[in-house]
C-alpha cells in the first residue's frame, strides 16, 4: 500500500509540475529546442537553404546559365565571389540555384516515404495478424537491399533523368525503416488505456487511429523523417555525382562536385570546395536537427 | 498438458540454437528471392519506362533489326513482356534464377561473362574492404572507448562532433576532399621533397599498381568513414551502459583494477553490438565502394559499377549489383549465425 | 429494487496460446474467465474481488464489449450483448460504460478535458445535438465536482483524483444505466480514494446507476457494495450480500482474503488469526483439476481433486459457496 501511495504522490508531483510546464509534448519539445544552440543553428541553415531553393533571386541577380566562355575557370574575386566554372558560369549563382534540386528531392521523397511508411506501419501495427506478417516480411525484403545499390540499378536503367525519377526511386526503396518505426509506436500506443476507453465507447477504427493512436505515435516518425531529409539530400548529390541523378543542363551540387573534381588536380579547388561545403552544411543541419528533436521529444532524457 | 503438436515435437529434441538456425535459414530464402525480385522488377520497370538497354549499346547509331535482336538475346531482354508496362516479367525472372543457380549471371556489353569480370576485379576490392573493416574496427572502437570511458569529457566531445560530421557528409565529398587535400596538395609536396615510395604511395591521388596496399590506405579510410562513425558511437553507448552494470561494480568491489575491469569485462560485452553492426555496415561498404573506387580510380568491383554507370551499361550494373546483394545477404547470414553460436546470451526468439 | 439490468450467464474467455510464426498452432489457452454467472439489479453495487491475475479486468472487458467472449451470454434488457453487431451494438454500448483503473493512462494526453468528456457525443451524435454538447460537457464536469472552466486544460494539468473524476464524467456522458469500475481507486492516494468512492455513491443515488465495482482487496469494496462476489482463477467461488461475505465467509479462499484486511483497532490486532496462503496462484493456462483452490487449501482432500465444487448454497453456507467443505470460521470477529 505504501508503495502505491508513494507512486501516487510522485505521479501527483509530476502532474503538478505539468501545470507549471506547458500544454503538450510538442510544446515541451519546442521549449527544449529553443534552448539548444545546435538546434537553432541547424534550423537557421535549413531556413537559409530553403530560401535559396524557393527564391534564388533573393540571393543573386546573376543568371547561372548566362556563361561568358572567356571567363572560364576564374578564381574567386569581387565580381565572382565563388569564381566561375570551366564554361564561365558564375559559381556563386550556380551554388545558390543548386539548392533547389536537393530540397525538392528531399521534401517530396520524404513526404512520399512518410506517407507510404505511415500507412504500412499503421496497418501492420493496428490490425496485426496476417496483415502484419505480410507487410513486415515485405519490409524485411526491401530492407535487405542496400538503398543506394537499389537506386543505382533503377536509375541506370533510365535514359532520361529528372528530379522525379530520383524521387520515385527513393520513395519505392525508402519506406521500410519508417514503416518499422510507425509500426512499433502504433503497437506501443494501441493498447494504451485511453485507446481502450475510446474503443469501449464505440469509436470507429478510423477515429481510434487518427484521433488517438497517430497523434501519440507520431513523434519517432517525425524525428526519422527529419534525418531522412538530410539523407536524401546526400543521396541525390551522390547519384548526380555518379551521373545517374540529374544531368548537366540542370544545376545540382552533386553535378558541380563531379565536374569541379576534374579540375582539382589542375589547381581550381574552389570548384570542388564551394558546392561541397553547401551540400555538407545542409545535410549536417537536417541530421543535427533530427538528433535534437529526438532528444527533445524523449521524455526520458528530460 | 501441452496442446496439440507438443507431443510430436518431443521426439525431435530440437535445441533452441538449432531451431534459431533453422528459422534463420528458412527466412533467408524468401528474403533472398524477394531482394532479387525487387532488383529484377526495378530493372523491368526501367526498361518498360525507358526502352531497352540493348539499344543503348549502339549509342547514336541505329542498329539493324538483326543486330538489335542479337544484342537483346545477349542481355536477356528479348521477351515481349518488356514492352508491356506493368508486366513483372515473371518468366524472365524465373529463367534468370535458373541461370544464376548454374553460375551464369549474364554478360556485359562486350559479351564477357559477368562472373569472370567479378573474379578479375574482386581481389583488389577484397583488399580495400579488408583494410576498411580493419580501420573501422581499430579507429572506431578506440574512439568509442576514449569517449565512453568518461562521458562529457573533452575526448567525448571531440568524438561526438567528428562522428556527426562523418555521418552527415556524403562519402563522395569526403573522398573528393581527402583526395584534394592529402593526395593533390600533400602528395605533390611529398613527391617534390623526394619522399620514399611507400610514403608517396600512401598519399597518392589514385591507386598505384606498384603500391597495391599502401595506395589503398587512404581510399580505405574514406570507405570506412561512415561505418567508423557508427562503430564509435555504438562502442561509446554500450561501454557506458556496461560500465554502469552491476557486474562491473562487483568486479571493482572484488578489487580488480579499473583497467582490468574495463578491458576484460565491460569492453568484451560492449563489442557485441559492434560486431552485429558489421553486417549492416557491410551494405554501406558495398555502396561506398562504388563511389570510392570511382574517385580513386581503383579497378575493383566498385570501379566496375562506377564505370558501367558512367558509360550507361545498364546490364552490367544490374548483374554486378545482383552479385553484390547476394554477397551482402550471405555475409549477414553468416554474421548472424556466428553471433548466435558464439554468444549464448542472445535471445533466440 | 428487484429489476435486473444485467445478467451474465456461463461467461468464458480463453486466450489462445499459439506457437510458430507462419503457421500458428494453438498449444493451449489462458482461461482468464471460466464460467462466470452474475446478476446486477437496478441501483445496486456488485463488488468483484480477487487477487491480481484472477480475471477481473477480463470480466470487465467482456461486459463492456471490449473483448468477445469465448462462450456464454451477457444479457442487457433481455438482449445478448455478446451476439450483437454493428449499430445495435453501438446503441447497446451506450448503456454500459467503464471507469478505468489508472487515471494517468486512461486519458489521451493530447486531448483537452472538453474533448475527452465530449468524445462520447461525437461517437454517438444522436445523443446530443452539436449546439448542446459544450453545455453538457460543462454540466458533466460540475456533476463530478470539477470546474467547467477547466474545459480547455490537458489531463496532465490535473491531479490523480481529478483525472479519475474526468474519467467518471466521460463514463456518465451517455447516461448509462450500468457502470463497470475496474479498480477505480487503487491508483489513488488513500484520502482521495474516499473522495472518489463518495462521489460514486452520490452519483448512484442521483442517477440511479448500477455498478460493478472491481477491486483486489475486500476493504475497498466493503464500503460501497451491496453484494460481493469473490473470484479465484477465472471463477467466482463465493457470492452473497456484503454482510454474509464479510461476517460469515464460508470458502477458505474468501476467509484468507478477509483475514488479510488490516484491522483498524490496534488493541484487537492480536486476537485475529491471520491465514497465510502457501504457494503461488497456479497458472490460468493450466488450472488444477477439481477445485481450483485445492493446491493452496488447508482443507483439501481427495474429493477436491476429482470433483469441481459448484457455486451453490450448502449445509455450512447460507449463501452460494464453491467449496465441498464450506463452513464458517470466525476470522474477523475482531473487526466488527
Ligand atoms: N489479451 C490477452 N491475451 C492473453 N492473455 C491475457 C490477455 N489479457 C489477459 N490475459 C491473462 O488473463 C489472466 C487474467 O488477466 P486480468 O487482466 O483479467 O487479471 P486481473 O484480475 O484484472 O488482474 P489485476 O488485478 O492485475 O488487474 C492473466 O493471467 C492474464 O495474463
Ligand atoms: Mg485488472
Amino acid at each position: 500500500m505504501t508503495e502505491q501511495v508513494e507512486s501516487v504522490i510522485s505521479a501527483d508531483r509530476s502532474a503538478q509540475a505539468g501545470i507549471e510546464r506547458s500544454a503538450s509534448l510538442w510544446a515541451d519539445a519546442w521549449r527544449d529546442l529553443r534552448r539548444r544552440p545546435v538546434a537553432i543553428a541547424s534550423a537557421v541553415v535549413i531556413v537559409l537553404v530553403s530560401s535559396m531553393a524557393a527564391f534564388p533571386w533573393l540571393w543573386t541577380r546573376t543568371d547561372p546559365r548566362d556563361c561568358p566562355i572567356q571567363l572560364s575557370k576564374a578564381t574567386p574575386s569581387a565580381a565572382h565571389i565563388f569564381g566561375t566554372n570551366e564554361l564561365g558560369c558564375d559559381y556563386y549563382a550556380m551554388t545558390i540555384y543548386g539548392a533547389r534540386a536537393s530540397i525538392i528531392v528531399a521534401l517530396v521523397s520524404t513526404s512520399l516515404v512518410l506517407l507510404v511508411g505511415a500507412l504500412v506501419g499503421m496497418a501492420a501495427g493496428f490490425y496485426g495478424g496476417w496483415v502484419d506478417s505480410v507487410l513486415s516480411r515485405l519490409a524485411d525484403i526491401f530492407f535487405a537491399l542496400p538503398f543506394l545499390l537499389g537506386a543505382l540499378v533503377f536509375l541506370s536503367m533510365l535514359r532520361s533523368h529528372s528530379v522525379w525519377t530520383i524521387v520515385l526511386a527513393f520513395a519505392v526503396l525508402g519506406w521500410p525503416p519508417l514503416a518499422r518505426i510507425v509500426r512499433a509506436s502504433v503497437l506501443a500506443t494501441k493498447n494504451m488505456d485511453y485507446v481502450q476507453a475510446a474503443r469501449s465507447l464505440g469509436a470507429s477504427d478510423r477515429r481510434l487511429l487518427f484521433r488517438h493512436i497517430l497523434p501519440n505515435a507520431a513523434a519517432p516518425a517525425i524525428v526519422v523523417a527529419t534525418i531522412l531529409l538530410g539523407t536524401y539530400v546526400a543521396s541525390e548529390a551522390t547519384l548526380s555525382y555518379l551521373g545517374i541523378g540529374l544531368q548537366p543542363p540542370e544545376i545540382s551540387w552533386g553535378i558541380m562536385i563531379a565536374q569541379g573534381q576534374s579540375y582539382v588536380t589542375s589547381g581550381y579547388p574552389h570548384l570542388l570546395l564551394f558546392p561541397a561545403a553547401f551540400l555538407s552544411a545542409t545535410v549536417l543541419a537536417f541530421i543535427l536537427l533530427g538528433d535534437a528533436l529526438r532528444d527533445a521529444l524523449d521524455p526520458k532524457l528530460r | 498438458m501441452g496442446g496439440p503438436g507438443a507431443g510430436g515435437l518431443k521426439g525431435l529434441e530440437v535445441t533452441p540454437l538449432g531451431r534459431y538456425l533453422a528459422r534463420r535459414l528458412l527466412q533467408f530464402v524468401p528474403t533472398l528471392l524477394g531482394a532479387l525480385f525487387i532488383l529484377h522488377y526495378l530493372m523491368t520497370v526501367g526498361i518498360q519506362l525507358n526502352g531497352d538497354p540493348a539499344r543503348a549499346v549502339f549509342g547514336d547509331r541505329t542498329p539493324s533489326q538483326s543486330q538489335l535482336q542479337a544484342m537483346q538475346r545477349v542481355f536477356g531482354t528479348d521477351d515481349p513482356c518488356f514492352e508491356q508496362a506493368g508486366n513483372p516479367c515473371l518468366t524472365v525472372f524465373v529463367h534468370r534464377l535458373e541461370n544464376m543457380a548454374q553460375g551464369d549471371f549474364g554478360v556485359d556489353s562486350r559479351e564477357r561473362p559477368v562472373v569472370t569480370l567479378i573474379a578479375e576485379h574482386a581481389p583488389i576490392t577484397a583488399r580495400l574492404a579488408l583494410l576498411a573493416i580493419l580501420i573501422e574496427l581499430l579507429v572506431g572502437v578506440t574512439a568509442g572507448v576514449l569517449a565512453g570511458l568518461r562521458g562529457g569529457s573533452f575526448w567525448d566531445y571531440v568524438v561526438k562532433v567528428s562522428t556527426t560530421m562523418l555521418v552527415a557528409i556524403p562519402i563522395f565529398v569526403v573522398g573528393a576532399v581527402t583526395q584534394l587535400v592529402l593526395g593533390v596538395e600533400f602528395g605533390s609536396w611529398l613527391k617534390g621533397v623526394g619522399a620514399p615510395d611507400l610514403l608517396t604511395g600512401l598519399f597518392s591521388i589514385a591507386y598505384r599498381t606498384d603500391q597495391p596496399w599502401a595506395s589503398l590506405v587512404m581510399p580505405a579510410f574514406v570507405l570506412a568513414s561512415l561505418s567508423l562513425a557508427t562503430t564509435a558511437r555504438l562502442t561509446r553507448t554500450s561501454l557506458m551502459e556496461n560500465l554502469r552494470g552491476d557486474y562491473v561494480r562487483t568486479a571493482t568491489a572484488k578489487g580488480l583494477t579499473r583497467n582490468r575491469v574495463v578491458g576484460v569485462h565491460a569492453l568484451r560485452n560492449s563489442l557485441i553490438p559492434v560486431i552485429t553492426n558489421l553486417g549492416i555496415s557491410f551494405g554501406n561498404l558495398l555502396a561506398g565502394a562504388v563511389v570510392t573506387e570511382g574517385i580513386f580510380n581503383i579497378r575493383g568491383i566498385g570501379g566496375l559499377v562506377f564505370g558501367a554507370v558512367a558509360t550507361g551499361e545498364a546490364a552490367t550494373v544490374v548483374s554486378v549489383v545482383t552479385i553484390l546483394v547476394l554477397v551482402y545477404l550471405l555475409c549477414n547470414l553468416i554474421i548472424d549465425v556466428l553471433y548466435a553460436v558464439l554468444d549464448p546470451r542472445i535471445r533466440l526468439d | 429494487m428487484s429489476d435486473v439490468v444485467l445478467e451474465v450467464r456461463d461467461l468464458t474467455k480463453h486466450f489462445p496460446l499459439t506457437k510458430g510464426i507462419v503457421f500458428k498452432r494453438q498449444v493451449g489457452a489462458v482461461r482468464a474467465v471460466d464460467g462466470v454467472n452474475l446478476t446486477l439489479r437496478r441501483g445496486e453495487t456488485l463488488g468483484v474481488v480477487g487477487e491480481s491475475g484472477c480475471g477481473k479486468s477480463t470480466l470487465a472487458k467482456l461486459i463492456i464489449g471490449l473483448e468477445k467472449p469465448t462462450s456464454g451470454e451477457i444479457l442487457v434488457q433481455g438482449q445478448n450483448l455478446a451476439r450483437m453487431r454493428g449499430s445495435a451494438l453501438r446503441r447497446a454500448r451506450r448503456n454500459i460504460q467503464l471507469v478505468m483503473q489508472d487515471p494517468y493512462t486512461s486519458l489521451n494526453p493530447r486531448m483537452t478535458v472538453g474533448d475527452i468528456v465530449g468524445e462520447p457525443f461525437q461517437i454517438h451524435p444522436e445523443v446530443a445535438p452539436r449546439s448542446d454538447r459544450r453545455r453538457r460537457v460543462g454540466e458533466l464536469l460540475e456533476l463530478v465536482g470539477l470546474s467547467p472552466d477547466h474545459i480547455n486544460r490537458y489531463p496532465h494539468q490535473f491531479s490523480g483524483g481529478q483525472r479519475q473524476r474526468i474519467g467518471i464524467a466521460r463514463a456518465l456522458a451517455l447516461r448509462p444505466e450500468i457502470i463497470v469500475c475496474d479498480e477505480p481507486v487503487s491508483a489513488l492516494d488513500l484520502s482521495i480514494q474516499a473522495q472518489v468512492i463518495n462521489l460514486l455513491e452520490r452519483l448512484q443515488e442521483e442517477l440511479g446507476l448500477s455498478y460493478i465495482f472491481i477491486a483486489h482487496d475486500l476493504s475497498v469494496v466493503r464500503h460501497i457494495s451491496d453484494r460481493v462476489a469473490v473470484m479465484y482463477l477465472g471463477k467466482i467461488i463465493e457470492t452473497g450480500v456484503d454482510t454474509e461475505i464479510y461476517d460469515h465467509p464460508t470458502h477458505p479462499y474468501a476467509q484468507a482474503l478477509l483475514s488479510a484486511v488490516p484491522v483498524p483497532d490496534p488493541t484487537l490486532r492480536g486476537l485475529r488469526d491471520q491465514i497465510i496462503l502457501e504457494g503461488d496462484v497456479p497458472s490460468p493456462a493450466n488450472p488444477p483439476s477439481g477445485c481450483r483452490f485445492r493446491t493452496r487449501c488447508w482443507k483439501a482432500r481427495e474429493v477436491c481433486v476429482e470433483q469441481e465444487p459448484a457455486l451453490v448454497e450448502r449445509e455450512g453456507s447460507a449463501h452460494p459457496s464453491a467449496c465441498h467443505f464450506a463452513e464458517e470460521r470466525d476470522v474477523v470477529h475482531a473487526t466488527d
